[in-house]
């Protein structure tokens, strides 16, 4: 398992390198740069801060400056945008934030998402299963951005229990916490009644059952287990998505997590920042995926490290 | 056997809600906020930096000004120029040299006392060319300020500024301007304390970090005590400040919110006292149910549309003139911009600093019709198609389509909508790639030559490459003239020649629609959307 852990971590140096030689590339072809603004500054100043930012050097001295930063000190650059932060700073500042979003979320995800899909698969064509499918289907469909908003309206406005936009009380993460973790806790509640379906109708547990074990020790210690593995794959990507952010989540609650900085560096050509996060979701996605392709060899007997 | 499900699980989920009800409605951020004298506003997006020789978006003055203060301040009403640091000032004869007296009361958040040393280290930080501040510009009407920013000259003492004692700051301009004391209100011009900048990096350099609540020292009537990037900045009522006694806000907090709906919903929920903004679409609902919370005020800017000149067929003056006779402005502003907005006949917005074009872009399809014919396109024929070109957001959207039915419809041209992000827009403008273009420009200070600037051949934000020696010459000789008759003369003709000309398309007037709870008092209209922070308090 070692050797497998290892190696996976070997290649993950590579694809880290390609991924930003590609970004670092796509971001000067893109149209617009870091200081063109409604407002024209003069050449000199515009030189001077291309000069300030090492934007004048030839194009290779930059990336092999850039590259040289990350691997000797870790220093993932100066933003331009906020000129008195490091991409560090911004990153260190931010992404806790998501990571304590995420977490809330996942937790809802999680508790709301496997229930549902265990009760609905138990309870297979009745009136329970019908009425759990029914409101995951609606918690599929219904986007956040819409579904943000009604519940502000709801909780936030017309009740006035719960905060409609901010990061400081408890009051304040409920809302977005939830709103972001319904619609995971669809998915999972999908993939939880389907594969505990399928494992529900194997011979094993019908050996089980004839042993006598009961029907909640069938269900939660001998279903549960194999039932969980299209959940576990399909969660992998979504912590790694759900933890590093979500740009509608944070703007419509106006949470300052990495999300929302994400896209907004995009919108302002902010290079150093958009390249800083690009790596750290990288990171984060390879790392997330290697969880997940372990645990399934422990959920999966029949699956082995190669 | 599987057994029956019960009922009990859901009254788990409900016990969950009635807790939380239990919780009540809480007392909101503007009720705390009147009893404690904290006013929460909406700002737009969050601040690059609060150093006032760095600060370049359109929302750092919402927060600077309550950090800072400058030699003159700002009448809340009518924003006229006020005794600030200097108690007074006085003008030479040849109206070329000011002399401002400090007041000996002036003190920075650190106890030190603000002299004429703070204001010229601070000008001379703006305009050393290493620092690369955006506004430095803004400070070349002083003598040999451009050449030193330019590094042509490297002798501070060289540039206008002097500072003869502690008290005294003299300032030589290039020229005779009538607007500079307005001028002295843009952030740029507002001092630093210096000692606390060397103390966390070098002067003349970016990225200092002095601008943060752990190290941060200003002379305004607030001082910064939290700046949460995205989030929240808090200023609380500075001590050191010399009018303190008319300061009645204890804290201002200020939130970065860039989705304006989700700005509206806090202020509904009582988290802000007034909005940055407020969506087109929710104007009418609020002038119906709650007018008391809608305001709509003037604000010194004009929307309008770039015209590239050097493209074929727009290269033509009757084509150009033709396209802008030709756009109902009334009709665009009543029914579907419906904020009160002003039609724009003209470039500069009527009444600014008592200046209002005569020359006049009018509604005439007739005569609009005669000249897109005179210049070899009967009813469009032959006319290619037209690019307009605009930053993505449906409000521009919406201008554009209604300008598009309009031109063909009259002129029978062919209209494609082109709509880019952001910064690619700027892109384009910058490269000439565009043929028509959705733009705006919003003064820097209240005088027209803030606005007619734009359309000089050497203006850096001119880019339709128009330019005419005669309207040049016209803005040299206004800026050099005293006498305010012969000045607005001056104006006046350069504004008919432009509009002769028309290397835009004039659309309409900007105001300020936002939501502000009537608790908030003294936030008088202004045509810059200043308001003196002193000057504002809370009465439930």
């Amino acid at each position: 398992m070692f050797r497998f852990i290892a190696r996976r971590l070997l290649q993950t140096i590579p694809v880290l390198l390609v991924l930003i030689t590609a970004s670092f590339l796509m971001l000067r072809l893109v149209p617009g740069g870091p200081f063109d603004s409604e407002k024209a500054t003069t050449p000199e100043i515009k030189h001077n801060l291309e000069a300030y930012y090492g934007f004048d050097q030839p194009l290779h001295k930059q990336f092999f400056n850039y590259l040289g930063n990350i691997v000797l000190h870790g220093d993932l650059g100066r933003s331009t945008k906020y000129s008195n932060r490091t991409v560090n700073e911004i990153i260190a500042d931010k992404f806790p934030v998501s990571l304590e979003l995420g977490a809330w979320s996942l937790l809802i995800a999680l508790t709301i998402g496997l229930s549902a899909g265990i009760l609905a698969a138990v309870y297979k064509n009745t009136w329970a299963d019908y009425v759990t499918s029914g409101i995951v289907m609606t918690g599929i469909c219904v986007p956040t951005f819409v579904l943000g908003p009604l519940l502000v309206l709801a909780f936030a406005i017309h009740f006035g229990w719960l905060s409609a936009s901010g990061w400081y009380v408890w009051q304040d993460r409920v809302l977005p916490a939830l709103t972001l973790g319904i619609v995971y806790a669809a998915y999972i509640a999908r993939l939880t009644r389907g594969g505990m379906l399928e494992v529900l109708g194997q011979d094993y547990i019908r050996t089980a059952r004839a042993k006598g074990a009961s029907e909640t020790r069938v269900v939660l210690r001998h279903a549960l287990r194999g039932g969980l593995l299209p959940v576990v794959a399909f969660l992998g990507p979504a912590i790694a998505g759900i933890i590093t952010g979500s740009f509608v989540i944070e703007t419509i609650f106006q949470i300052p997590g990495l999300g929302r900085e994400f896209v907004n560096s995009a919108f302002n050509r902010d290079r150093t920042l958009i390249l800083g996060t690009v790596m750290l979701y990288a990171v984060l996605i390879i790392a997330l995926n290697l969880v997940v392709d372990v645990v399934q060899v422990w959920l999966n007997p029949k699956l082995k490290f190669d | 056997m599987i057994p029956p499900l019960r009922f009990s699980y859901l009254f788990v989920y409900f016990a969950g809600i009635l807790l939380l009800s239990a919780c009540g409605p809480r007392e909101t951020a503007v009720e705390r906020g009147n009893r404690e004298q904290i006013l929460s506003r909406g700002m737009g997006p969050d601040l690059s930096d609060l150093d006032p020789a760095l600060a370049t978006g359109t929302s750092d003055y919402t927060v600077l000004s309550a950090l800072f203060e400058g030699l003159v301040a700002e009448d809340p009403v009518d924003l006229h120029p006020v005794p600030g640091v200097a108690t007074s000032w006085d003008v030479s004869p040849d109206k070329l040299t000011y002399t401002f007296h400090l007041r000996a009361n002036a003190r920075w958040s650190s106890g030190d006392p603000v002299t004429a040393r703070d204001f010229l280290s601070s000008w001379q930080r703006v305009l050393t060319p290493k620092l690369a501040a955006d506004n430095a510009s803004l400070l070349y009407l002083v003598q040999g300020a451009e050449a030193f920013n330019k590094g042509l000259v490297t002798d501070f003492s060289k540039v206008g500024f002097a500072a003869p004692d502690a008290r005294t700051v003299v300032i030589t301009l290039e020229h005779p301007a009538s607007y500079f004391l307005s001028l002295l209100q843009h952030w740029v011009w507002w001092p630093v304390h210096t000692p606390t900048l060397e103390k966390s990096g070098s002067l003349y350099e970016r990225g200092n970090r002095w601008a943060r609540p752990e190290t941060f020292v200003g002379n305004g009537p607030f001082t910064l005590k939290e700046w949460r990037l995205g989030q929240r900045i808090i200023v609380e009522k500075s001590a050191t400040y010399w009018d303190a006694a008319t300061v009645r806000l204890s804290a201002i907090h200020f939130y970065p919110i860039e989705d304006i709906n989700a700005e509206e919903r806090a202020f509904r929920s009582g988290q802000l006292h007034l909005t940055e903004a407020l969506p087109l679409a929710k104007i009418d609902t609020y002038r119906a149910t709650q007018p008391q919370l809608l305001r709509i005020d003037p604000y010194l800017g004009t929307y309008f549309y770039r015209i590239n000149i050097t493209r074929p067929f727009l290269n033509a003056r009757d084509v150009r003139r033709a396209l802008a006779l030709s756009v109902d402005r009334d009709l665009l502003v009543k029914n579907t911009l419906r904020g009160g907005q002003l039609p724009a006949h003209a470039f500069t917005p009527p009444g600014t600093a008592g200046y209002t074009p005569q020359a006049r872009i009018e509604t005439d399809f007739a005569e609009a019709r005669r000249l897109l014919a005179a210049a070899g396109y009967p009813d469009g024929k032959g006319a290619p198609v037209i690019e307009l070109l605009f930053n993505t957001s449906d409000n521009h959207r919406v201008i554009a389509e209604a300008i598009q039915q309009m031109w063909r419809k009259e002129l029978g041209l062919d209209v494609r909508l082109v709509s880019m992000e952001g910064k690619s827009v700027l892109a384009a403008r910058r490269t000439g790639d565009f043929q028509i273009m959705r733009s705006s420009w919003i003064g820097d200070y209240a005088d027209p030559l803030s606005f007619l600037s734009v359309w000089t051949g050497d203006s850096g934000n001119n880019y339709t490459g128009w330019s005419n020696p005669d309207y040049d010459l016209l803005l040299h000789q206004a800026t050099r003239t005293d006498d305010s008759a012969a000045r607005e003369a001056l104006l006046q003709k350069a504004e008919s020649l432009l509009l002769a000309d028309a290397p835009f398309i004039p659309i309409y007037y900007y105001t300020h629609v936002f939501l502000l709870q009537p608790s908030v008092k003294g936030w008088s209209p202004t045509l810059l959307d200043h308001h003196p922070y002193k000057h504002v308090w809370l009465q439930p």
